[in-house]
């Protein structure tokens, strides 16, 4: 019998460039904002589920999890850190969530953080190549652009959209994604490219051709925190718990072992199959959705194999606002990773903030109207770990 | 009895190419070949392997030219990295040989590519610490 987990209380840095802060300070700037709307003591914290990616790289820092334990005054409890490239924090929250449903712990907190921006183009970009194969790819210096550059003009080909079109479609993911970012206060560019056109993302920077610097998301530094407990504790204590209703959780190997399954994304396709059988829901049921959009054609991807729209189609679904705030299934309204930044090891749970942040009516920036049920998306690695997650109010 | 492993290492899967054979492996069970080498067959799982000497041929799927590249890899930038699909099947990464300007201004999906091996250096987060084997793909005429 397991029980039914909810989410207490939600924190987040906000993200951009923290040159003045550590790993340990990020984490700890996230907890104390989920731990002040849990309306819980320190106490009653039995374990901490860390993500982070690549401290090592960026920070010179590993064995962070006691560190951060420490610094918010945690003693003697099991604090782990756990890695699966930008789904480190993800993968975190679900054996967090695991083990509360499986009575081990009643309540316990999760987060994650992470130093990109602050590390440099150069550093940032091969910390980020360690989540690609590391024998045979990083070889040929396959980057992550590089991954998403490779995947997008496949599926042009695959799907018989001429490349100029697909293109386009993905620059208005772009300009989306943007648009919420530029009003949630919390994203790296609030305040900034709110509305940018398709010429401004198609003559930005190449990065990795066809990609250009709009079409990938940002460096970032940052950090993210969620409290989570059984079903009672929860409802003791806040008057609105987050129920997490489903998880599910899927690998696969390098990008040449996926051959053309690349831009279906299998293990994703399973991963969601799973929490939607978990959750006894249907894409349907989905009101809004916070998805790992790490580069412009991944969102049209990932809606795909998540089984909202068939292969092929959600890059034309983009084209006409069925995924954006007032359309059919509201996509990213926090800016993705896209315009709220992906401070790789803190993302996951900062999707989690978000879409809990919605789900109570108390979001900044583009509220999702009446929304009950939340998705979330986390992609680690070169499809490699895939972590979906779904969310409801009663 | 003691025999070479019938998967070869990296190591012996580059020394390989660098003479212009490359090393696949095949499925006793499924057929599939496997490549670069894996413990167990891409397709099935089965640990029935024998070791087969792939064409080297294969059909260019996809590229990128990579402008931003990692640390330890910035000046060989701009460069073309693709995925081929070879004639027995498998998916390999390597660069193409080729000039990124025509890489922009051709479609080169669906070329025929053979592939080739260049060493260059390698860099503080590489496995193999004395070189970096990279396979080349050389467009074949038409």
């Amino acid at each position: 019998m397991r029980r039914r987990v909810a989410i207490l209380g939600v924190g987040m840095t906000k993200f951009g460039r923290h040159s003045d802060k550590s790993l340990v300070d990020l984490f700890a700037e996230a907890f104390w904002e989920a731990f002040k709307e849990s309306n819980i003591e320190l106490k009653d914290i039995q374990a901490v589920y860390y993500g982070n990616f690549v401290g090592e790289m960026t920070d010179g820092a590993a064995n962070l999890s006691g560190f951060i334990a420490d610094e918010v005054g945690l003693k003697n409890v099991p604090a782990i850190r756990y890695e699966g490239a930008c789904a480190s924090s993800s993968v975190a929250f679900r054996e967090a969530v695991r083990a509360v449903a499986a009575g081990y712990y009643d309540c316990v907190v999760v987060g994650g953080s992470e130093k990109l921006l602050t590390a440099g183009t150069s550093i940032g970009t091969r910390a980020l190549a360690t989540a690609v194969e590391s024998v045979y790819e990083i070889a040929a210096g396959l980057t992550f652009p590089g991954v998403f550059a490779l995947a997008a003009r496949l599926y042009a080909k695959e799907y018989g959209i001429p490349l100029e079109k697909l293109r386009e479609m993905m620059a208005h993911v772009s300009i989306k994604n943007h648009k919420y970012a530029a009003i949630n206060p919390k994203a790296q560019f609030y305040g900034k490219y709110g509305d940018l056109k398709v010429e401004n993302v198609l003559n930005s920077r190449m990065i990795c051709s066809p990609l250009t610097l709009l079409d990938c998301c940002p460096m970032t530094d940052g950090g993210s925190a969620a409290i989570i407990a059984e079903e009672k504790f929860a409802k003791d204590r806040v008057d609105t718990p987050v129920y997490v209703l489903g998880t599910g959780q899927a690998s696969c190997g390098a990008l040449f072992r996926q051959g053309k399954d690349i831009i279906k994304a299998i293990p994703r396709r399973k991963a969601a199959e799973m929490a939607f059988r978990e959750a006894g829901i249907q894409p349907k049921d989905v009101d809004f959705v916070e998805l790992h959009d790490c580069f412009t054609i991944a969102e049209i991807i990932a809606l795909e194999a998540m089984g909202f729209f068939k292969y092929g189609e959600a890059g034309y679904a983009t084209l006409e606002g069925r995924t954006s705030i007032d359309g059919e299934l509201p996509v990213n309204p926090d800016g993705g990773l896209i315009g709220k930044g992906h401070p790789v090891g803190a993302t996951g749970v900062s999707q989690i903030y978000s879409a809990v942040k919605q789900l109570r009516g108390q979001f900044h920036g583009y509220q999702v109207k009446n929304a009950r049920i939340a998705m979330t998306d986390t992609l680690g690695g070169d499809f490699g770990t895939l972590v979906e997650i779904i969310l409801g109010v009663e | 009895m003691s025999s070479t492993p019938i998967v070869p290492t990296f190591v012996e899967f580059f020394n390989n190419l660098k003479e212009g054979k490359l090393l696949g492996l095949k499925c006793n069970d499924c057929g599939t070949i496997t490549c670069p080498p894996k413990n167990c067959c891409n397709n099935c799982g089965s640990r029935n392997l024998e070791r087969t000497l792939l064409s080297g041929r294969g059909v260019v799927k996809t590229y990128t030219v990579t402008y931003v590249a990692p640390a330890g890899y910035e000046k060989e930038a701009p460069y073309v990295v693709a995925l081929v699909e070879l004639e027995e099947g498998p998916w390999i990464v390597g660069r193409l040989d080729i000039d990124p300007k025509v890489a922009e201004e051709k479609d080169l999906t669906g070329k025929r590519v053979s592939i080739f091996a260049k060493e260059l250096p390698t860099e503080p987060f590489y496995l193999d610490k004395t070189r970096r084997i990279v396979p080349y793909f050389k467009i074949m005429e038409e």
